[in-house]
Formats: C-alpha cells, sequence, structure tokens
C-alpha cells in the first residue's frame, strides 16, 4: 500500500527517533537537567514565577529538541528527498514530527515540574492545553527557523538567535494564556487572545510554505 | 535614476524642522512640557524606520522573484540603514525617558517592540555574515527577511495588549496621540516625517553606490 509522502516522511522521522533512541532520549535528559537546574536554583517557587519558569524551560526545550527536524540530516539527503516529495509537503511534515516531539517533551516537562516544583495549579486539564497550544506555537516558528539555519550550515545557536526576538511575544501570549489555569484571575478576552494565538500560528504555517521552495533549490 | 530635487526637498524639510521643532509655539502639558518638541526628531525615526525595513523587504521578494544579486545587495543596504534609525530612535527615546518617566528603561510596549525589531535585524545581519556563498547568502537572507517581517507586524501589535504602555496619550497620559495633536504641531510634524524619511533614502542610496563602486573595483582587480 502506498501512503500519502507527508504520512510517509512523519512516519521515516518517528521511526527514526524511535530507532535511534540517543537522540531522543538526549532530548529527555537535556529537559530534565533543566528543570533539576532550576529547582535547585530556586526551589519551590510561587505560582506565577512557577508559570514564568515553565515557558523559559518550554523555550529552551524547544529550540534544543525542534533543531533536530533539519540539522540533523545530512546536507546531501535533502538532494534525495527532493525527488521524493514536492517541498510543501517536506516541510510539512517536518512540522507535523516536531509537534508531536514538543508535545510530548511539554508532557515531560510537566511532569518533571510537578515532581520537583510543586503543582500550583487551579485548573491542571486548561494549563495542559495551553502547553499543547504552546508546543505547536513554538514547534512551527522553530521548524522554519531550522531549515535556515541548515541551510546556512549552521547550528542551533544560529537558531536561537534567530527565533527568540520572534517567539518573545508569543511566550508572552502563552505565559498570560495560562495563568488563568495558575491562579483564579479574571482575564477579559482570553479567547480572543487565543485566537489570535492560532491565527499567527497559521500566519507561521502559511509564510514557511509559500518561502520553503526558495529555501529549498540549489 | 541620479536626480536631486528629492535631496533638496530633504535639506529644505530638516532645517525647517530643527529651526520650526525648537522655535514654534507648542501647546503646554503637565509634566511633557517643552520636551513635547522630541515628537520632531523621536516619532519619525519609527516611520523611517518601518519604512526602511518594508522597502528591504519588497527587495527581497523582488530578489527572490528575479535572482539578481542587485536587488538583495539594495535590501541589504536598506536594513543597515534601518537599524541606524532604530538606534536613533530608541536614544531620542531613552533620553526622553529619563526625564519624563524618570527612568530610561521602563515595560513600555513601545520599548519592547523596538527591542524586538533591534534584535531581529541584528541576528539577520549575524546570519548574513555567516554566509560565505553570495548567492546562497541573498537566498537565505530574503527569506528570512520576508519570514521576519510579516511575523513583526502582528508581534508588534500584540505586544501593547500585554503590558500598559506609559506614552503619551496612553492609558489616561497627556500627550500628543492623533486626537490632540495640535494643529501648529502638525505643520511640522509631518515636514519632519517626510524630510528624515527622506534622509534615511539618501544614506542608503550613497550606500548603495559605494557598493557598487567597490565590486567594479574589485572586478577590475582580478586577473582575466
Amino acid at each position: 500500500m502506498r501512503l500519502h509522502p507527508l504520512f510517509m516522511l512523519v512516519r521515516k522521522d518517528l521511526l527514526m527517533e524511535w530507532r535511534q533512541q540517543h537522540a531522543l532520549f538526549g532530548v529527555l535528559l537535556y529537559a530534565g537537567a533543566t528543570v533539576f537546574v532550576v529547582y535547585i536554583m530556586n526551589g519551590q517557587p510561587a505560582p506565577k514565577v512557577w508559570n514564568a519558569l515553565f515557558w523559559l524551560v518550554q523555550l529552551f526545550v524547544a529550540v534544543n529538541a525542534v533543531a533536530k527536524s533539519f540539522l540533523q540530516e545530512p546536507p546531501g539527503r535533502f538532494r534525495y528527498y527532493y525527488t521524493l516529495a514536492p517541498p510543501a509537503t517536506f516541510l510539512a511534515a517536518k512540522m507535523i514530527y516536531s509537534i508531536v516531539l514538543l508535545l510530548l517533551l511539554s508532557l515531560v516537562n510537566l511532569l518533571l515540574f510537578t515532581v520537583l516544583l510543586g503543582l500550583p495549579l487551579e485548573q491542571t486539564g486548561l494549563f495542559v492545553l495551553v502547553a499543547a497550544l504552546g508546543s505547536l506555537s513554538l514547534s512551527v516558528v522553530f521548524t522554519f527557523l531550522s531549515a535556515i539555519a541548515a541551510r546556512a550550515q549552521q547550528n542551533a545557536a544560529l537558531m536561537a538567535i534567530l527565533g527568540f526576538p520572534l517567539v518573545t511575544p508569543v511566550l508572552m501570549m502563552l505565559g498570560n494564556l495560562a495563568l488563568k489555569a495558575v491562579s483564579p484571575v479574571y482575564q477579559p478576552g482570553w479567547w480572543t487572545l487565543a485566537g489570535v494565538l492560532l491565527l499567527l500560528d497559521a500566519l507561521v504555517v502559511a509564510l514557511g510554505i509559500i518561502l520553503f521552495p526558495f529555501l529549498w533549490q540549489e | 535614476m541620479r536626480q536631486s530635487w528629492w535631496k533638496a526637498l530633504c535639506v529644505v524639510l530638516l532645517a525647517y524642522t530643527i529651526i520650526g521643532g525648537l522655535l514654534l509655539p507648542v501647546p503646554r502639558l503637565d509634566i511633557v512640557n517643552e520636551t513635547i518638541r522630541n515628537l520632531y526628531f523621536h516619532v519619525p525615526m519609527w516611520f523611517g524606520m518601518i519604512l526602511l525595513f518594508f522597502i528591504s523587504c519588497v527587495y527581497a521578494i523582488r530578489y527572490l522573484n528575479s535572482g539578481d544579486l542587485k536587488e538583495d545587495m539594495y535590501s541589504s543596504e536598506f536594513i543597515h540603514v534601518g537599524i541606524l534609525y532604530s538606534i536613533m530612535g530608541m536614544l531620542t527615546g531613552m533620553e526622553w525617558a529619563q526625564y519624563t518617566w524618570g527612568a530610561a528603561w521602563s515595560n513600555d510596549p513601545k520599548q519592547l517592540g523596538t527591542a524586538l525589531v533591534m534584535l531581529i535585524y541584528l541576528s539577520f545581519l549575524v546570519l548574513r555574515g555567516g554566509i560565505r556563498d553570495e548567492e546562497k547568502r541573498a537566498r537565505i537572507s530574503a527569506v528570512y527577511n520576508v519570514f521576519a517581517f510579516a511575523l513583526m507586524i502582528p508581534l508588534l501589535w500584540v505586544l501593547p495588549r500585554m503590558v500598559d504602555s506609559l506614552h503619551p496619550g496612553n492609558g489616561g497620559n497627556p500627550g500628543f496621540g492623533a486626537y490632540d495633536l495640535d494643529n501648529s504641531m502638525r505643520l511640522v510634524f509631518y515636514p519632519a516625517v517626510i524630510g528624515w524619511f527622506l534622509l534615511g533614502l539618501w544614506i542608503t542610496t550613497l550606500r548603495i553606490r559605494i557598493r557598487l563602486i567597490r565590486s567594479r573595483e574589485e572586478e577590475q582587480d582580478l586577473p582575466d
């Protein structure tokens, strides 16, 4: 049975992730070590600080996890992929793979935070939802930037400096959205904010799909 | 297209801005007082910066369409001057804020926005600096240019909704928002915006001409 190239590519990435377990465990360990450092430096913080620290750790984990999407592939292999699928499909496959990976990592991150830094949440379900939205937002931006960094033959550091200013407002929005789950504050316009964030993600995906073919050309 | 009328216009408008901006009457407002004249120097920097970055983005799109390296050079020079404008805007704003708000840096959304824009375009320079191959550098930086500019606009629009602003006209502060910009101030403000923008354009064209001369010299130096 021949599946759509999109599914094939996503499946290939996930399978590779599963088989080369050292890379996956490397990222998991990175998340664990980061949360541990935060715990050692700060102990169990107040709920608002907890929220800020959570998103900060998410940011660093996202940079390290999503960087793998393009940067782990040897440059020559892109020519082979080029013969398999159109560029838009290839980018979409990488984005889906990053989203899955970061969703998993944000759950792990939340678990580690619960164990080490406590769980000062009023609405845990809502927080998980916002964390999922955050994984989506961070994944799509950083996937595209990792494509840029890979084409420029640079490392994850370039991706971070290109990405941090772009995701800072996104993190501010996520932090504000999550605040509703952290403390029972009155937040007018919560749904508008969530909608704006989703629209922004759609814009990033659209821009990525328009611009990626140019990046791809040799 | 080497015409000089707009350069003359630029000089005239800026001379008028400096003389008129410092001498013409301005409304007396609490706290702000005479520092309101900073409007003629500080705010046009932002308009100029956004316009210069916009032109740069247009050249980036033109490069992606045509593959002409000249377009890429134009695009990158507009970014350099845009960054100069952002630094000037930041300095004039911070100096003003030091005396009006009591601190050069407060958590103001417009300051945060500018800081982000500066980081975005400085990282653009880092990205360009890291790539040796000319064609590749042009293409990758054009892609990032379009991506960053298109995202920057909604992000800057979102910021003020996240943090409160101290800027005049926001949050009940006395100021010169669109609704209370005095008519006598408009007489200086609009020419100032055009004048400073033309100056930015002029600096850019000079930089482009220097680049063109240099690349011509390099070609001559090459042994046949």
